[in-house]
């Protein structure tokens, strides 16, 4: 019965073809790592996202007036209301925290280079049109954060030289962040973003299944192959990792419902205590700070002095310093993929990159001071001579032996 | 055993992870099905409501809202009970036997004081809301009409008591909320003795 009712749909459709092509005999190195997680781990964020959003929506209203008194209301009047609205907050900072170590992961193991350049991009792309998504979520709830957070990041269009005014008030729709602003967010946020992100996502998969996925030894399994055809380091996507997979989902969903549950505002990082109060155009907070999740690209507008008193090189700052990651595999010159059989140097330049980033990150959540620009200043530095600097160190670097086989360490 | 795999407990295991996720999804879809019932909010709004009824005269009807919906008291004369009387014959369930109303209401009058009577003003057809025509003769009503409510939408007639004429769209009778008289003179509707609605 089973068989017949797959026949006839296989007959209509390929279901059996495109369950065989991406699972059942999509043959996957057997050497991955707990960092192979996050890649299935982001898409389960990602429809943790659209679930808990689509609820949400039921319940919030995108109206100057009345926004953020129905995200009250859904924490206090709807039934289960506070879980599915934490649920989306903390999912919020669990897809940024899931991404990160995703990305760190493709640094790690070379996961970026030559033939999955085009998978690191459009990865790339999917990172930036995440922050966009998060930044235009983070209005809706139409708290003071929120409101000056919007403010501020928009006032950064205005200064494109020439255009920049008439930039940002067409951003904004109104002379400042207002409820037209407040609706057209929500617009994107709830729709448009979410829908091109869900196309490249499967974009990103379908480059990645093409081309096979990379291991943490940086081997190409397709190279060693079987009488079958069937590389001799592979097993087959499904079960072995989707039962892997989701033996991680489970460990991550500890995490995430611990959090969720006990501590949703993360101390103040995932939701910013001026955000319970309510919008208000003529009163800032004392000291306005974005996410965590944008901190360290946010020092890095910081530590950029003005020139000619205009803010526009530090804007360009920091789109450079996202956008940089489109060059990682044309800059990476060394041949080995996997940091195993990789120098010290490129090691040591990795970890300092790790530690600038954190720290830049760090000092995006305080205050300006004196002290703390210097420290920014230092690190942008930092941050871009790793990227600016990666084709020397990297040109005749001394790696180690690769193996022909994978390893299980 | 053959190719050193136990198959058996494979099985099993499958089996029981399988069932362990499952039933973690089911607990984890109750918060989201639970989240599109009405909130506290529309359940506040759908309290209970205090009818004063100290100033009605005989023959008057007033109107509250109770959940969005109209709900009529009747002050009903001693003619018009009469008139209850005489038009049993023309009704579809005259003894009330469909469950239209609580067991208090189910009487001949449809009622806890024979006066008062309390209907939730929803035709039982298609949801209009019928006008009050408490006229004893209606030319346009027939004959037999003792006052009552005529939906204008598909024509359904009831009497004073809510009670559905035979022949006409409508197929029950007038639908009576829960309610009780808190004082001579208010009666709370949506709420009895053994509860809330």
């Amino acid at each position: 019965m089973k068989n017949k009712i797959l026949e006839w749909v296989d007959d209509r459709f390929p279901l059996t073809k495109t369950f065989n092509e991406h699972l059942g005999q999509y043959y996957v190195p057997k050497n991955f790592n707990m960092w192979y997680f996050f890649g299935s781990l982001a898409i389960m964020m990602l429809v943790i996202q659209i679930v808990s959003g689509i609820f949400l929506t039921m319940n919030y209203k995108p109206d100057g007036l009345s926004a953020f008194g129905s995200v009250e209301y859904i924490m206090r009047d709807v039934e289960w209301g506070w879980l599915i609205r934490y649920m989306h907050s903390t999912g919020a900072s669990f897809f940024f925290i899931v991404i990160y170590l995703h990305m760190f992961r493709g640094l790690l193991y070379g996961s970026y280079k030559k033939p999955r350049e085009l998978v690191w991009m459009i990865g790339v792309g999917i990172f930036l049109l995440l922050m966009a998504e998060a930044f235009m979520g983070y209005l809706l709830p139409w708290g003071q954060m929120s409101y000056w957070g919007a403010q501020v990041i928009i006032s950064l269009f205005g200064a494109v030289p020439f255009i920049g005014p008439e930039l940002a008030l067409w951003i904004r729709g109104d002379f400042v962040v207002a409820d037209a602003t407040l609706n057209r967010f929500f617009a994107f946020h709830v729709i448009a973003a979410p829908l091109v992100l869900l196309g490249l996502v499967v974009v990103h998969i379908t480059a990645l299944h093409e081309v096979g996925s990379n291991n943490p030894d940086g081997i190409d399994i397709k190279k060693d192959k079987d009488e079958n055809g069937i590389p001799r380091d592979g097993i087959p996507f499904h079960p072995y990792y989707t039962v892997k997979d989701a033996f991680g989902a489970s460990l991550f969903l500890i995490f995430f419902c611990a959090v969720m549950f006990f501590w949703p505002e993360g101390g103040g990082y995932f939701i910013e205590a001026p955000n319970f109060v309510p919008a208000d155009p003529l009163k800032t907070p004392d000291h306005i700070a974005p996410v965590w999740y944008f901190t360290p690209f946010y020092t890095i507008l910081r530590a950029i002095p003005s020139i000619a008193g205009s803010p526009f090189p530090g804007v360009v700052a920091m789109g450079a310093s996202t956008l940089i990651f489109l060059l990682l595999p044309w800059l990476d010159r060394s041949p080995v993929k996997s940091i195993r059989y990789r120098s010290t140097t490129f090691k040591l330049w990795v970890t300092m990159f790790v530690i600038v980033f954190f720290i830049l990150g760090y000092l995006g959540t305080k205050a300006p001071s004196p002290v703390f620009n210097i420290i920014g200043q230092i690190c942008t530095v930092l941050y871009f001579a790793f990227f600016v600097c990666m084709p020397w160190y990297t040109k005749n670097e001394k790696c180690k032996p690769v193996p022909e086989r994978v390893t299980n360490k | 055993m053959s190719d050193g795999v136990d198959h058996s407990k494979r099985r099993t295991l499958t089996i029981a992870a399988g069932a362990a996720g499952g039933v973690g999804a089911a607990f984890t879809a109750v918060p989201f099905v639970a989240s599109m019932l009405p909130s506290a909010k529309a359940q506040a709004a759908g309290a209970p409501v205090e009818i004063d009824i100290s100033r009605m005269e005989p023959g008057q009807r007033i109107t509250a809202e109770w959940r969005g919906k109209p709900v009529w008291v009747i002050r009903r004369t001693k003619e018009q009970l009469k008139g209850l009387d005489d038009i049993v014959p023309y009704l579809r369930d005259p003894n009330s036997e469909l469950p239209m109303q609580p067991d208090y209401a189910e009487n001949a009058y449809r009622s806890i004081r024979e006066e008062f009577v309390v209907l939730v003003g929803i035709c039982t057809h298609l949801g209009c809301s019928p006008t009050f025509r408490p006229e004893v003769i209606a030319a346009d009503l027939g004959e037999e009409w003792r006052g009552g409510f005529f939906c204008p939408c598909h024509g359904s007639k009831f009497d004073l008591a809510g009670r559905v004429f035979n022949g006409v769209p409508a197929p029950k009778n007038l639908e009576i909320p829960r309610h009780k008289f808190i004082s001579d003179t208010v009666i709370l509707v949506g709420a009895d003795d053994q509860g809330v609605a």
